[in-house]
């Protein structure tokens, strides 16, 4: 049972908590991320994820590390899908699990924004008379020390 | 042999998701250089990331053969 997985299959949110379910939590938040139709006044009809899949599974894993550094005794699972996905269908699940509610929350946030910085995954946008890649166009977003720190994609 | 792999719009740029690169060691950098020259990238790699062997590296870190070198467009992940 992997707890950073990226995935081609539906996501059932369920098996994510059961990954960081455990006797010694006495909170687990999760975040589920889905398609969403609307997006800057353009209507969505479906999304493409493509992720550089080793790469990818290995940073989600590093965001998990990073969360059991921040937040002692908290345990993280991640899965997010790749492929066509439709509106409304989930593409990322994140539990965390803590033995106190307060952090669960703090974890799952950080787990989500770490995710938009630092794992190789993109989104094309499909519409009705167009397509585009998330990320790579107008030049919203750049790293200007080579690296991703905390810039905001403010389309995502 | 160096591996290249490219993702997102800069793979359907170059019409290919891999390359092959008859070489023994070059800098991340030489690799843009030539990419760039063949494909013309729109963003010519503003914002791109670039990764050896899945770590993420600079532009002055040199690869050789039997490296796989990947350029990771700005993500768009969750």
């Amino acid at each position: 049972m992997k707890s950073f997985e990226i995935v081609t299959e539906p996501i059932l949110v369920q098996d994510i908590i059961d990954k960081v379910i455990r006797a010694d939590a006495g909170a687990i938040n999760t975040f589920i991320g889905t398609v969403r139709e609307m997006t800057l006044g353009k209507r969505t009809t479906y999304l493409k994820y493509e992720a550089y899949v080793p790469m990818a599974e290995k940073q989600l894993a590093k965001i998990g590390d990073e969360i059991s550094a921040r937040w002692p005794g908290s345990n993280t699972a991640i899965t997010h899908r790749i492929g066509s996905l439709d509106i409304s269908e989930v593409a990322v699940v994140i539990a965390v699990s803590t033995p106190h509610r307060v952090e669960s929350f703090d974890a799952c946030r950080y787990a989500i924004e770490r995710i938009k910085e630092i794992v190789p995954i993109w989104k094309k946008e499909h519409w009705d008379n167009g397509e585009m890649w998330v990320g790579d166009q107008l030049e919203k977003v750049s790293y200007s020390k080579g690296h991703p720190e905390s810039e905001e994609d403010k389309n995502d | 042999m160096i591996k290249v792999l490219l993702f997102a719009g800069m793979q359907e740029r170059a019409g290919t998701n891999e390359l092959e690169l008859d070489e023994d060691r070059l800098l991340i950098s030489e690799i843009k250089n030539a990419l760039q020259k063949k494909y013309d990238f729109p963003q010519m790699f503003q914002g791109c990331l670039s990764a050896v062997n899945e770590e993420f590296a600079d532009d002055d870190t040199e690869v050789t053969s039997g490296d796989t070198v990947a350029f990771i467009p700005p993500v768009s992940g969750g």
